[in-house]
């Protein structure tokens, strides 16, 4: 039992290696090739993958139409991505939660105009919602995490409220609240850890959610400012150029595609793990 | 079924109500005048006030809303601040193209996904179960306004199959509704798949073996029958992401539909245009989705509306 145990877990951590990489690359990649916002290279720009520039460096995955190094760029979209991606989730879990375990907890008037709430939020196509969103607020890094928590945070709330709604007529709770718990306590101490677990499961899934839909704000220009390369931003660059330089849009794409892909496939393999009876067939 | 069709009804229209609530809220917080914008840097001072008093946008923000919701009520949201024609017309005009996308990236989804799922589900841990997982999970995986710029490398200027941009033909409408439509076949294949195995455990279908049916026969009158709940409310919810899908798509392929009208209009400033542009695509998900509800009762017949 115990073998099987420390076997699923390994299997786990087999599928979370190239998460690890990614993050690796996006905190280590842009102090190794910085990537410069500023400097223009006319003479280098639209060079093929492989080219070598007139400063006798390789540019390995070509340059855009100003003459900048994609590996730079690249990598600190990976960057961009990564904080994006992890902030927005923690910013909407934590509005979830507060959100989700009172209104699971207390259940009446508070709960039913809390879910109305976010039933009128769902009506919306999310990402719609985040264009909205993203045009009034304007084009920053900080911009398009406070969209995204606000359009994601609905589905932590339910995920926590449902949590709550099962935990709190559990003995350990009736028991806490016999010896003269108070409220607050019973929540912070007996509710909380509880709820843990399916929110990492959920944040997972979000996870590749929130950094497609930063990709596409990005795409659309209501994202992250010139200056800051997300990997959406420079497949929108290269758009002009898919004659002349298809590398511009193609590379950042794969990277992007690569990303959601391990990140969804390391959900699977958590859901599984923690939910074994639904292992799906 | 009269009396939850009422409730649903009316539940949908203060969805409807909540929508409308949250576009005029939010895109009253759109910093810079759009009246400002209009008349341009040469404008004097009394142009901005005039044109402000012309579209209201003098008043006080309760009063603007209550204007609003009356006018709202008789769709009408005031003209474009840009096109001088009514908000409500121009992304009518747009609506019926961004439809047919929808509608033919829906039908591509679904005419791909059933097949592949269904051949997934009866050769289950073959090669064809892991090829078909691994088409899904791109499906779900790759961005789709990326997919899009790859199809037009390939099969527009590489190929030269299709053309790259601009509405038209049919030949206008493969990139765009394919591209849309992955994002569908991702989710419904490992659904129809999935939907499907659970299906095959059922006594009901064990009988039908024992009677000495094919699999063919078991899965197309007794198996897929029974899963077709699922599909439909995943078809409908998709129908959201689809829509929202479009207007990325829509850029992308530049197609003349209500989603790049909203993005333009977004960068213009054109308040009435991006309301109606939202609340239409809004209004159509949720229609879509009460359609979804009533049809249960129709595609199984033990559901009964009370």
């Amino acid at each position: 039992m115990r073998l099987r145990q420390r076997r699923r877990a390994r299997r786990l951590a087999a599928w979370a290696i190239p998460i690890a990489i990614f993050v690796v690359v996006a905190v280590v990649g842009p102090i190794l090739v910085p990537y410069d916002p500023v400097t223009v290279r006319l003479g280098e720009r639209l060079r093929p993958p492989g080219a070598v520039l007139a400063d006798g460096t390789r540019a390995w995955l070509g340059t855009d139409q100003v003459g900048k190094d994609l590996v730079a760029q690249v990598l600190q979209g990976a960057r961009i991505s990564l904080l994006v991606g992890v902030a927005t989730v923690v910013a909407a879990g934590a509005i979830g939660m507060a959100a989700g375990v009172p209104a699971g907890y207390f259940g009446g008037a508070l709960d039913s105009f809390l879910m109305r709430f976010a039933d009128l939020q769902l009506a919306f196509p999310s990402l719609l919602l985040a264009i909205l969103i993203a045009a009034v607020l304007g084009r920053s890094v900080t911009n398009v995490i406070i969209t995204l928590s606000v359009t994601r945070w609905v589905t932590f709330a339910r995920v926590t409220r449902a949590t709550t709604l099962a935990t709190r007529e559990r003995e350990f709770v009736m028991a806490a609240r016999a010896t003269g718990a108070n409220t607050n306590r019973i929540m912070g101490r007996h509710i909380v850890p509880l709820t843990i677990t399916p929110l990492i499961v959920v944040a997972t899934v979000e996870l590749g959610l929130v950094i497609l839909a930063e990709a596409s704000l990005s795409f659309l220009g209501l994202g992250t400012p010139p200056d800051h390369p997300s990997w959406g931003l420079v497949i929108a660059n290269g758009r002009n150029y898919l004659s002349t330089a298809w590398w511009i849009s193609t590379i950042p794409g794969i990277a992007l595609s690569l990303v959601i892909l391990s990140v969804g496939l390391f959900g699977d393999q958590l859901n599984d793990f923690l939910n074994p009876k639904t292992v799906s067939k | 079924m009269g009396s939850y069709l009422v409730k649903r009804l009316a539940y949908s229209l203060f969805v409807i109500w909540g929508a409308v609530t949250i576009v005029f809220v939010v895109v009253r917080m759109i910093p810079g005048d759009p009246a400002q914008l209009m008349v341009g840097a040469e404008g004097t001072r009394a142009d901005v006030e005039a044109l402000r008093h012309r579209f209201g946008l003098d008043q006080p923000l309760p009063v603007q809303y209550v204007r609003y919701l009356g006018q709202a009520a008789q769709l009408n949201f005031g003209d474009s601040l840009r096109l001088e024609v009514p908000a409500a017309e121009a992304v009518s005009q747009r609506l019926p193209a961004t439809a047919l996308l929808a509608a033919t990236a829906m039908v591509f989804g679904v005419g791909v996904s059933m097949p592949l799922g269904i051949l997934a589900a009866m050769h289950r841990q073959s090669i064809i179960d892991r090829a078909v997982s691994v088409v899904s999970l791109l499906g779900q995986s790759v961005p789709n306004f990326w997919l899009g710029i790859m199809f037009i490398l390939i099969f527009a200027r590489g190929l030269r199959w299709f053309p790259s941009a601009g509405t038209g033909g049919v030949d206008h409408l493969v990139l765009p509704a394919a591209t849309l439509a992955l994002l569908l076949i991702g989710v419904l294949t490992r659904l129809v798949r999935s939907g499907l195995l659970d299906v095959l455990d059922e006594e009901y279908v064990r009988s039908a073996y024992a009677k000495g049916l094919t699999l063919r026969r078991v899965i197309s009158r007794h198996a897929l029958p029974n899963m077709l709940i699922p599909v439909v409310t995943v078809v409908g919810l998709q129908l959201g992401s689809l829509l929202a899908g479009a207007v990325i798509v829509e850029t992308v392929f530049g197609w003349a539909g209500v989603g790049r009208l909203l993005v333009d209009a977004i960068s213009n400033r054109d308040y009435p245009i991006v309301q109606v542009a939202i609340l239409f695509i809004t209004t159509g998900f949720i229609l879509v989705n009460l359609l979804v509800d009533l049809s249960y009762a129709y595609l199984d017949p033990r559901i009964r509306y009370r």
